[in-house]
């Protein structure tokens, strides 16, 4: 099903209403550098969207002019299906790559006020903050200043202050950056509950490692310019190498379809030719009675993609 | 609720809340009770004896000086020659002795002498010296009213009338140098004190890298309005206190006090005080608001403040030239450049030496002043408030400014 939604969503056919962010053509340039160079790309509800590439490929300013604190050079933005506004930015919620919080004030006074920034009632906010700091284990540290805490304590009051307010967007750029494993773990299971609730997540990063754990959709960008656009299941079937991986005892000299192979030590990976496909190199080789351990069909890491689609685009 | 409003309850009550807002604003009401206090506790338990009647020696050359010899606070004793008198001053029976030579009438010349160590005779020495010669003198020719008129030709009194030939309010000592120069001052600590808030509260912002998540919810108009609408209120409330302060401390001080018995404050001056504090204030907020967002750290921005500070205390190291010489070039200049207008024109304001028509120039100057600095720290505010690392260079803000 999801499937289905994403071949329509990229035909261009989905209704437009239906897209969370329908970003169209937008470009920035500082000191006539182009920075973002006409980036196109929807998000649907209820996904989460990864925005990856390597540091300075235009990720954090897209962000920026996704959330209204820069204006882009040219080019439309609409979020929650209209052009951003007062009301929009507080339907969204926003961790951005460089954060802090005031030193002197304590962890509730900090989310009271932010919460009030994106005009949450006071009482809501009240509630809302003691049932996210005892999600996140921090309803005790309330009191304290943001100072008393450690680092890595700050980062979930970061968390919660971006849910806060039940955006129905959440965005979070480079979330995982100096994060300990554990908080790593809790952001990922607040970022699969965010999804489960229905609420759309842009999740950017240069850690494709975690894309490829949590994203739905991808948009790979590198120099400003968009390079990669659509689901990541598809895009990885798309750079496949057509070959697969085996490990058993012996391999026998002639294999039907294969045109080279490679030792990777521990298993070896053998290159078809674009006619016989996996599962008739399987029956070759079960026929030739080779006792196969491990019989793969090679999915490319989104790092590798990375590097093909780079190599290919110079 | 608006969010601008949000912002300015949220600064207003961190700055409020604060210890050093707090010492500041109280500060100036315990000093002022502290030092009626002091004035009090010594006045009431410091009796000074009651002037002793001073003895003073003299021996006469000339035969002529032998009359009026009780004097107001002091005796003259006729001693026949100088060893008699000497032997009176060493033996602490009077205070000291002079001689008067044969050939006074034509000379004039008095020797005096003294067993303390002095750097000349105090006046009120001279003056019982003088009165007793001049009563001798004259005592036998003229009336007492007239030698005491001889004695005290003129007690003056000064009246300043204006242009319609009006009596102008008082031209006490105290009024016309006290008051222009504690105004200039409490102005100047509150305009500062208020600015400088705002100066860190941007600079921390940045630091604390918070203002990203700030500017998510809100635009850098309503961040850079709301604050300096909140840390405006602060102030404010802290210039109302210490004009209130101001007030009951004149009234209390003018009933108690004999040397402050001329001391007023009008109340136009209290209504001017507001108005230029607020004027000050939104001048050096603008300025301090821009400066804050432009480098990466406080102490970064502090380099910069620092250029603007100097001009503004100016008035207050001028403050005496100020005042003698209101309607001088140099103070109108002051009084016209925004950066010293509100506190000199308050100088001048509490000297009575400030014309209609400077004021309302001064006033435009300012407004205008006002208005496009604010218009220039909301772009500056925007273009750099998410800039971190290397300050920019003056010409690059330039340029920024231009393009944003």
């Amino acid at each position: 099903m999801t499937e289905l939604v994403n071949e329509v969503r990229r035909n261009g056919k989905a209704n437009a209403a239906m897209n969370v962010v329908e970003v169209s053509q937008i470009n920035k340039s500082f000191k006539s550098i182009k920075v973002v160079d006409s980036v196109s790309f929807s998000i649907g509800q209820g996904e989460i969207f990864g925005m990856v590439g390597p540091n300075g490929a235009g990720k954090t300013t897209t962000i920026r002019m996704l959330m209204d604190i820069i204006k882009p050079d040219s080019g439309g933005i609409k979020i929650l299906g209209e052009p951003i506004n007062e009301a929009v930015k507080n339907r969204i919620g926003y961790l951005p790559e460089e954060r802090g919080l005031y030193k002197k004030l304590t962890v509730s006074e900090s989310l009271s006020y932010l919460a009030a920034l994106k005009n949450v009632r006071r009482r809501l906010a009240a509630e809302r903050e003691e049932e996210l700091l005892k999600r996140v284990n921090m309803l005790p540290h309330k009191d304290k200043k943001i100072e008393e805490l450690s680092h890595g304590m700050g980062q979930l009051i970061q968390f919660v202050a971006t849910i806060l307010h039940d955006p129905e967007l959440v965005v979070f750029d480079e979330p995982f950056a100096a994060l300990d494993p554990v908080n790593t773990q809790l952001l990922k299971e607040l970022i699969l509950e965010l999804k489960s609730q229905g609420k759309s997540v842009i999740l950017s990063t240069h850690m494709m490692n975690q894309v490829e754990e949590l994203c739905d959709r991808i948009l790979m960008i590198n120099k400003g310019q968009a390079v990669l656009y659509g689901s990541l299941a598809e895009i990885k079937s798309r750079y496949k190498n057509n070959s697969v991986f085996v490990e058993c005892d012996r391999l026998p000299e002639k294999l039907p379809g294969v045109v080279g192979s490679k030792d990777h030590q521990k298993f070896v990976e053998l290159f078809l030719d674009g006619h016989t496909s996996p599962q008739e190199l399987l029956s070759a080789l079960v026929t030739s009675g080779v006792k196969v351990d491990r019989f793969e069909v090679s999915t490319p890491s989104l790092n590798e993609v990375f590097i093909q689609v780079v190599k290919e685009s110079r | 609720m608006n969010k601008t409003l949000v912002i300015l309850k949220h600064e207003f009550r961190q700055t409020f809340k604060s210890r050093s807002f707090i010492i500041l604003t109280l500060a100036l009401p315990l000093l002022a009770i502290l030092g009626l206090g002091i004035y009090q506790g010594v006045h009431h338990w410091y009796h000074p004896a009651a002037p002793q009647e001073e003895r003073i020696g003299y021996v006469d050359q000339t035969g002529m000086f032998n009359g009026y010899t009780i004097q107001p606070g002091v005796q003259f004793i006729l001693y026949p020659g100088e060893q008699q008198a000497k032997d009176a001053l060493l033996a602490k029976d009077i205070k000291e002795y002079f001689v008067i030579p044969s050939d006074y009438l034509s000379t004039g010349l008095i020797t005096r002498y003294t067993t303390s160590r002095e750097a000349a005779p105090s006046t009120k020495t001279t003056g019982q010296i003088t009165d007793f010669l001049v009563s001798n003198l004259l005592g036998e020719e003229v009336s007492p009213q007239v030698l005491d008129r001889v004695k005290t030709p003129m007690l003056l009194a000064s009246v300043r009338l204006n242009e319609s030939g009006e009596i102008a309010p008082s031209q006490d000592v105290v009024t016309s140098y006290v008051v222009p120069i504690v105004f200039a001052l409490l102005f100047m600590v509150s305009i500062f004190f208020a600015s400088g808030f705002l100066f860190q509260s941007v600079t921390e912002e940045k630091e604390n890298r918070v203002i990203e998540i700030l500017l998510s919810s809100v635009s850098s108009r309503q961040l850079l309005v709301g604050k300096v609408l909140g840390l405006g209120t602060a102030g404010l409330i802290q210039v109302v206190v210490w004009l209130i302060t101001v007030v009951i401390f004149a009234q209390v001080a003018k009933g108690i006090i004999p040397g402050l018995s001329g001391l007023s404050i009008p109340a136009s001056l209290i209504g001017w005080g507001l108005l230029y504090f607020v004027l000050g204030y939104l001048l050096f907020a603008a300025l301090y608001a821009g400066i804050g967002s432009i480098g990466a750290t406080a102490r970064e921005g502090q380099g910069w403040s620092t250029i603007f500070v100097l001009p503004a205390i100016l008035p207050y190291y001028f403050s005496y030239f100020i005042i003698s010489s209101p309607e001088s070039a140099a103070s109108r200049a002051l009084t016209f450049f925004p950066l010293t207008s509100p506190i000199t024109s308050m100088m001048r304001l509490a000297s009575h030496a400030l014309p209609a028509w400077e004021i309302a120039l001064g006033l435009v100057i300012l407004a205008g002043s006002i208005a496009f600095t604010m218009w220039l720290a909301a772009k500056i505010f925007r273009v750099f408030l998410l800039m971190y690392g290397k300050r920019p260079a003056f010409r690059e803000i330039i340029r920024y400014v231009r393009e944003s």
